[in-house]
């Protein structure tokens, strides 16, 4: 049974892909970046370089090789600027 | 009352933050409150653009203003923050502190700017006259 993910994504992500949402199918055991990686095969203007972005999943920072399950909502932070 | 925990695209004003405070047995109340800048490393800015993951960041507000509580010796704590498009001398954030003394007032409300200043997902693009640039680097 393939996972529907949902990645949002925002600041200078959301306007490189052209939306803030974007939904894709992984694997069962799939990671956190996972999700990013096949967010950036729907939308190559999607930065590569993962190094400086930090990752939640259902709302709560986690880490990159956090383990998705079914219907998850994984969140890709670039470097913020709150305040 | 007004909320402790906000997160809209309306004006900001401090007395609302401070309204929303307990000063139950509060002698002092500190209040940040910070502004869009004219200008930011050497450039001229016209406008700033705030994106961010509102239902996140609401739960890290939330996180941030308990912490400070269990950290501090205040009465009450409220976080506002603007989002959305917003000109020079606009409020984007609000932070007041009730506590009994001002000492842990001030202390308190640096922590919590500083920390929403680290981890709130909460993105700024500034619109200055050779380009719009998201901010990346923390002054």
């Amino acid at each position: 049974m393939p996972l529907h993910i949902i990645v949002r994504l925002f600041a200078s992500h959301r306007e490189a892909a052209g939306t803030g949402s974007v939904e894709v199918r992984l694997e069962q055991g799939a990671t956190a970046a996972d999700a990013f990686a096949r967010a950036r095969d729907v939308h190559p203007e999607l930065p590569a370089d993962t190094n400086n972005v930090a990752f939640a999943v259902n709302r709560e920072f986690a880490r990159p090789d956090t383990q998705l399950a079914e219907g998850d909502e994984v969140a890709v932070l670039p470097p913020v600027a709150g305040g | 009352m007004s909320a402790r925990i906000l997160i809209s695209s309306a004006v900001l004003d401090e007395q609302s933050a401070v309204n929303a405070l307990s000063h139950d047995g509060a002698g002092a109340t500190v209040t940040f409150v910070g502004r869009v800048r004219g200008d930011s490393r050497g450039r001229s800015v016209e406008k700033l653009e705030y994106d961010a993951y509102p239902e996140m960041a609401e739960i890290v507000f939330e996180r941030i203003a308990r912490e400070i509580r269990a950290k501090f010796d205040i009465v009450d704590i409220a976080i506002h923050h603007r989002v959305g498009a917003l000109a020079v001398g606009e409020i984007s954030v609000v932070i007041a502190v009730s506590a009994a003394h001002r000492p842990a007032a001030f202390d308190a409300c640096r922590d919590a700017i500083d920390t929403l200043k680290r981890i709130a997902p909460i993105w700024k693009k500034e619109f200055a006259a050779d380009g719009a640039t998201w901010v990346e680097d923390r002054p």
